[in-house]
């Protein structure tokens, strides 16, 4: 299966030279060399088939019926070794505490602000920044509940943070998913691996969700809030519901009244407590944020202020996952935690710096430019593959409104073997663990591993031609 | 629960049911015509033409077909996304609802719901002809059964599932009674054609489009004759399909909802149902003669209208929220 495998000097998670696994990988390579073309191509189909009768797909919305499609999945599954995720844990719980102290911070005393460590035009001016919620305390001071950091490995193999997602990270499904498929596909295998389980991600999230709730309730109701059926994560939020065994509710089944918020129910209204919403902020409270949002409940932000609802994950987060505000988090690992940041950050300039802008518009044809505030791989340029047109756009975007950019030199992502149709080659990957903040903080051993499926492709979002694979730790490092 | 979860539950279930009925009436009926090879075009017309009305879209069907033969009904009642009793439009609709408690319904109700779906997408009227369609209403119907089966015992009984139980029983007793109805419209040959051997062999049809032909002859042991056939599929007390079953039934999952005893009512929809199931408990057959067994249908379809809307009334609709008016007494509220 893989004789004629190439790494092409990149940096390849499975074989540290030609021919030559990393031992970690081993016991997966010794098995799946063996394995015939026919009969991996037959497992592929039968995963593929079932994903689609058990509808784990997405819509794709582009002629007047929308097509659901299945999230592709790689059955070559990514390994990381105990040793390696010992070091990302701790890196992640250094960063998820700092992020949320600096949450905390620019919403009470803006300590951070006073003392200059970041410019207070960043966070003041911040598209996501609350100025409503100034003052305001959350439930046990925990403002992101549910982290989705997306880390990357260059050519040397060190993991870095590309971005953090501190609003409604997705995908956390897939992860569960990928495992029961793999699991399906090659039943007697896994015991041999000693690989950690996933499957208590939903029984953390659910301690998580009954921690923050408002005080006084014991046994609080928790629902999940949907956008609705339309909402292409519509089955992740499905699923998350049904294994924690919550009501999920769409904007249209909660009315509030007095401050409170309740549920239409066959026997009349019923309180909920606590929310995990998967409703971006400007879609949560008609009568506070966007009016035309149709998918959110008036008189919701009321409820919570009143701290009769806990939300997870709180409003105002936004602020974190601002890529300008990225590049501050080392400095403020350094100020609130007066540590070195265990996992470093990409190398950033930020078009609002006047060297930086410089700097920026000499190299748009070397530099990656992202926007601060899109997702999903949106309002991007890969210079050293865009066309003069697209480079001419961005140079007068930037100038246009320099908060709103910033640059990063490329990073040749690390590869991994993934499956082409007819045969192994390599293919550019990135990592998603999702980092729950209740109690404790408490990371399943797992994520989601995107990957380019397009050759030389370096990117992974389903929208654009990215597919998922599994991902083992191992609860050794071989 | 909530009430909307109910409400897709109920659909989530009628629909899977009006989908297996008219892939059984469809079936039947194409197996009949099997028997009348000789059929001219007036007396095809006659036949299939009814079975259209039954479904109650008579003039979306002239506007498309014109011609009732075997070939467009089938294709109507099957595969026309336009006409929202075709088996296509029930299982579409019937996954919406399934889609919207996708969290409720076990992984393996949903499977089925999804992969009926799927199969017919890749289908047309077409395929489904050149291979014969009955292996393709055989398997619609299988998964209907199928579906129930594991609604039966994958899926906990409480209320989520009365609601679905109300929801398929009541879609049942209705399609029982368009079935009745179907035949009295049906032409027959001639004026000796009442008693003759195409009137039996439609009313043979009429219980093999109920699945009842085994059923009654174990209770009537001579042949068929139409008044037995009526009387078996309104007033039986146990035969699952008819409607005085359905009836009783659907009655029994409404009161223990909320844990109302036998005669008795706490709501409307109660109220209804266990009126309903009264006279039929205690109507004879003749009465159904004297009154027109047409009349009496009809009456009946009118009633289960009714009781359609009281249980949504009472348990699904609450009041629309006027969503400017909410947004403006909240905003007042916050200064």
């Amino acid at each position: 299966m893989f004789d004629t495998y190439q790494t092409d000097g990149f940096f390849d998670e499975m074989f540290e030279a030609e021919g030559t696994p990393r031992k970690h990988y081993r016991r997966l390579f010794e098995r799946y060399k063996d394995l015939s073309l026919d009969e991996f191509e037959r497992k592929r189909a039968a995963v593929d088939l079932s994903f689609m009768r058990q509808g784990i797909t997405f819509t794709v919305y582009n002629d007047n019926e929308g097509t659901e499609r299945i999230f592709p999945f790689d059955l070559m599954p990514r390994i990381i070794p105990q040793s390696e995720w010992q070091h990302l844990v701790r890196g992640l719980e250094q960063r998820i505490t700092a992020l949320n102290l600096f949450v905390k911070d620019v919403y009470s005393d803006q300590r951070i602000l006073k003392e200059g460590v970041i410019p207070a035009p960043y966070v003041l001016g911040a598209r996501h920044f609350r100025r409503e919620f100034m003052g305001f305390k959350v439930p046990k001071d925990i403002y992101i509940h549910i982290c989705g950091t997306d880390l990357i490995r260059g050519a040397d193999g060190e993991y870095l943070v590309l971005e953090d997602n501190a609003r409604c990270p997705s995908g956390v499904s897939y992860m569960l998913e990928n495992r029961q498929a793999l699991k399906r596909a090659f039943p007697n295998f896994f015991s041999r691996m000693s690989v950690l389980p996933v499957k208590d991600y939903a029984g953390e999230l659910l301690k998580v969700l009954r921690h923050i709730a408002p005080t006084g309730k014991e046994r609080p109701t928790v629902a999940v809030l949907t956008p609705g059926v339309y909402n292409s994560a519509y089955f992740e939020h499905c699923f998350l519901a049904r294994q924690m065994g919550l009501e999920i509710v769409e904007g249209r089944d909660l009315i509030v009244i007095d401050a409170k918020v309740f549920m239409r129910t066959t026997k009349g209204l019923h309180q909920v407590d606590v929310i995990y919403r998967r409703i971006d902020d400007d879609f949560l409270d008609p009568s506070v944020f966007r009016p035309d949002s149709m998918l959110g409940v008036p008189g919701i932000v009321n409820a919570y202020r009143a701290g009769n609802l806990s939300l997870a994950n709180s409003i105002g987060t936004g602020i974190a996952d601002d890529k300008v505000i990225y590049y501050f988090v080392p400095r403020m690992i350094k100020f609130y935690l007066d540590q070195e940041p265990i996992l470093k950050s990409v190398e950033t300039y930020l078009a609002s710096e006047e060297p930086d802008k410089t700097y920026i518009l000499e190299n748009l044809d070397k530099l990656v430019v992202k926007s601060a505030n899109e997702a999903g791989g949106y309002g991007m340029l890969m210079g050293p593959t865009a066309t003069k047109e697209e480079i001419e756009r961005f140079r007068f975007m930037i100038e246009d409104d320099p908060r709103n950019f910033i640059a990063q030199p490329p990073i040749s992502l690390s590869r991994h073997p993934t499956w082409a149709g007819d045969g192994f080659e390599g293919r550019h990957i990135d990592f998603r663990p999702y980092i729950l903040y209740g109690e404790k903080i408490s990371i399943v051993p797992g994520g989601l591993t995107r990957v380019a499926l397009n050759r030389g492709s370096l990117v992974v979002n389903s929208s654009q031609g990215g597919g998922s694979k599994d991902t083992w730790v191992l609860a050794g490092d071989e | 629960m909530l009430s909307r979860v109910a409400d897709s539950l109920y659909w989530m279930s009628r629909y899977i049911e009006r989908a297996e009925n008219t892939s059984r009436l469809l079936d039947v009926n194409l197996q009949l015509m099997l028997d009348f090879e000789g059929l001219d075009d007036e007396a095809m017309t006659g036949h299939w033409l009814p079975i259209v009305s039954g479904s109650g879209d008579l003039d979306r069907f002239n506007e498309l077909h014109g011609v009732a033969d075997s070939r467009s009904v089938t294709e109507f009642l099957t595969f026309n996304p336009e006409n929202p009793n075709s088996i296509i439009a029930c299982i579409n609709n019937a996954r919406e609802s399934a889609r919207m408690v996708r969290d409720q319904i076990s992984s393996e109700m949903w499977e089925v719901i999804n992969n009926t779906y799927h199969k017919l997408r890749k289908l047309d009227a077409d395929s489904i002809w050149d291979k014969g369609p009955c292996e393709f209403y055989e398997d619609i119907k299988r998964d209907s059964l199928l579906f129930q089966g594991l609604t039966e015992s994958t899926f906990t009984h409480n209320q989520g599932y009365k609601f679905m139980q109300a929801g398929r029983l009541l879609e049942r007793a209705d399609q029982t009674s368009r079935i009745i109805d179907i035949k009295y419209h049906m032409l027959l040959p001639g004026p000796a054609g009442i008693g003759g051997t195409v009137d039996l062999a439609q009313w043979m049809a009429v219980l093999r489009g109920c699945s009842a032909f085994e059923a009654y002859h174990h209770r009537y042991v001579n042949e068929v004759q139409p008044w037995n056939v009526a009387e078996f599929l309104i007033l039986c007390e146990n035969f699952p399909r008819s409607i005085r079953f359905c009836v009783a039934t659907l009655d029994y999952h409404l009161r223990s909802i909320t844990l109302t005893g036998e005669g008795q009512f706490s709501n409307p929809a109660e109220q209804l149902s266990g009126r309903m199931r009264s006279e039929l408990i205690y109507t004879s057959i003749e009465e159904i003669i004297q009154e027109g067994l047409h009349e009496y249908i009809d009456r009946l379809q009118q009633r289960l209208i009714h009781l359609n809307n009281a249980i949504l009334e009472c348990y699904v609709f609450q009041p629309e929220i006027d969503l400017s008016r909410e947004i403006e007494q909240q905003q007042q509220q916050q200064q």
